[in-house]
């Protein structure tokens, strides 16, 4: 008999996150929700969630790099950055979008996941960068295309890390699926793991490719219609 | 030895260093409001081992409780205004970009000297938070040289960081209170339900099907965890081992590490991943929260197809 009561928490979650109330006050109410219908009194409950949020407040501290980045933009990085790419021939959003895929995945295969990410590089540098190239190429932007081009640049760096990291032999979810393996007696070393993530980081850099060059010519024919 | 709770003290000072920033923004009315959420987060990076796990669970529930009430603000900010940023920009060139790469070259330098040189074997860093260690070191060196270099006003770094954090806002503390609930789901028994269903409702004698309900349900599960880590334990254990690996005969590296890639393309879809999809929303001042899931979705669904090819074809060759 399978116990469909824990899953109430799940529905709450994706309710409360469809209606869009604050993210924050749905996971509370669906913490303690799943808790409580899971058995546990109140107390217990709140107790849990409070050892959850002290074990991992490691997550929060990537925000001590704000200091430095909204230094650096009141000195006019981003400006800086528009700059650059104004200058150089050739350059577009799609063109920096694909070797920043690129540079994101070869780095995180060598194990070097935090030389990069949304604070420290695609609010500084990439997301304005992929902005100027698209004016430049493109004229004037709409609010909706600009935001469009910003999502576009977070995107790529999560796919780019995602489908990088794991052909590192030493990054956490190589060790973890070594481990669940060996509980089950079937022992694998990380290197013969790792090299299994090759075919997939091939296949997201192409297609995650393919897309920013169909983003660049979608740009090009919103473009156009806004012209005419 | 440097561990995390050195990052716990330098994350706790910049906070604390918000709220106080808070208080004194005048151009904020909801000020104080402000002063109170990151002070409590202060609190938690300083003292949260010495509060209890309840203790720490009514600091949650107050942080919830500021933001769902909406009582968080913004302030106008002291900020440089665009004609000074392009002026600035001009005058110092190029060479603005330097502090900016300090944060990642310290990274980078740090992690190739922590494992090929001796310095690992000092015991000088825990080899656990080497990564945090090197993004603090990174972050205070940067620090240094644009007080050198850039000559700001004392408190601006605090002001300016204080700037981009109230447009994160909330959304700053919704990765590790999604870690949370994870660690609830678990405890009520959400992997094992999950597990179950999938078992229940597998297809005997077809290897395809398997694959997909396999790779389906570390996407699924992952969606709904936030966190592939949850999701490969449960599904490995449902289907993996016992009809991919021991009755059908599959590879076991390739179930193993393309499944968790299955779980990957899941981690693009979910707001549950904050700290990657909605975060950056805020991070970017997106309108659309979602705008980065929107993003994300169309790569993430060929890229599962071609992941459930590599499991059934790689794996049972």
């Amino acid at each position: 008999m399978i116990d469909y009561w824990p899953l109430l928490g799940i529905l709450l979650v994706v309710a409360g996150f469809a209606l869009r109330f604050n993210p924050l006050l749905v996971v509370a109410v669906s913490a303690i929700a799943t808790g409580v219908l899971g058995g546990m009194d109140l107390g217990k409950v709140v107790a849990l969630l409070g050892k959850g949020f002290n074990d991992n407040r490691y997550v929060t501290i990537i925000y001590i790099v704000l200091p430095v980045i909204g230094l650096l933009e009141r000195y006019g990085l981003q400006q800086r950055a528009r700059a650059l790419i104004g200058r150089m021939r050739g350059a577009s959003a799609g063109r920096i979008l694909i070797f920043y895929l690129a540079f994101r995945q070869i780095f995180a295969a060598l194990g070097l996941t935090s030389v990069a990410g949304h604070p420290q590089t695609v609010r500084p540098l990439v997301a304005p960068m992929a902005e100027a190239a698209a004016e430049k190429v493109h004229g004037a932007l709409s609010d909706e295309e600009r935001e469009r081009v910003k999502a576009m640049a977070a995107a790529t760096d999560n796919i780019g890390l995602f489908f990088g990291e794991d052909i590192f032999l030493a990054i956490a979810s190589i060790l973890l699926i070594q481990g669940s393996l060996a509980g089950f007696g079937i022992q694998l070393t990380p290197f013969q793991l790792s090299v299994w993530a090759v075919p997939t980081a091939i296949a997201a850099f192409i297609i995650h490719s393919a897309r920013l060059a169909w983003f660049e010519r979608s740009l090009a024919r919103s473009a156009k219609t806004a012209r005419s | 030895m440097i561990d995390l709770h050195w990052l716990y003290v330098l994350a706790g000072a910049i906070f604390a260093a918000f709220a106080i920033s808070s208080v004194r923004d005048r151009t904020n009315p909801r000020r104080l409001a402000n002063a109170v959420f990151w002070g409590l987060l202060a609190a938690s990076f300083w003292f949260g081992d010495l509060f209890g796990d309840l203790g720490n669970g009514v600091l949650v529930l107050a942080l919830v409780a500021i933001a769902g009430a909406h009582l968080l603000g913004k302030g106008q900010g002291s900020s440089t205004s665009p004609k000074e940023r392009e002026e600035y920009s001009r005058r110092f060139g190029n060479r603005l970009f330097l502090p900016a790469l300090i944060i990642p070259l310290t990274a980078f330098v740090g992690t190739l000297a922590f494992n090929y040189t001796p310095l690992k074997g000092l015991g000088l860093v825990d080899p656990k938070s080497v990564t945090l260690v090197l993004l603090g070191l990174g972050v205070i060196i940067a620090l240094a040289v644009c007080y050198a270099w850039l000559r700001p006003p004392a408190t601006a770094p605090i002001e300016e960081g204080r700037r981009l954090m109230e447009s994160i806002g909330w959304a700053a503390v919704l990765p590790q209170m999604l870690a949370a609930l994870g660690a609830i789901f678990a405890a009520a028994g959400v992997g094992t339900t999950v597990g179950a269903i999938a078992g229940a409702i597998l297809p005997s004698g077809n290897t395809f099907l398997a694959v997909l309900l396999y790779a389906g349900g570390m996407a699924v599960f992952t969606m709904i965890m936030g966190n592939a880590f949850a999701a490969f334990p449960v599904m490995i254990a449902a289907i993996g081992v016992p009809i991919l690996i021991h009755q059908d005969g599959g590879n076991p590296a390739v179930i193993g590490a393309v499944g968790m890639l299955a779980g990957f393309c899941g981690t693009l879809c979910t707001p549950m991943a904050a700290n990657f999809n909605i975060v950056p929303a805020a991070l970017l001042e997106l309108k659309n929260q979602y705008a980065v899931i929107r993003a994300q979705v169309p790569t993430a669904i060929p890229l599962f197809a071609v992941n459930v090819l590599i499991i059934y074809f790689a794996a049972f060759a």
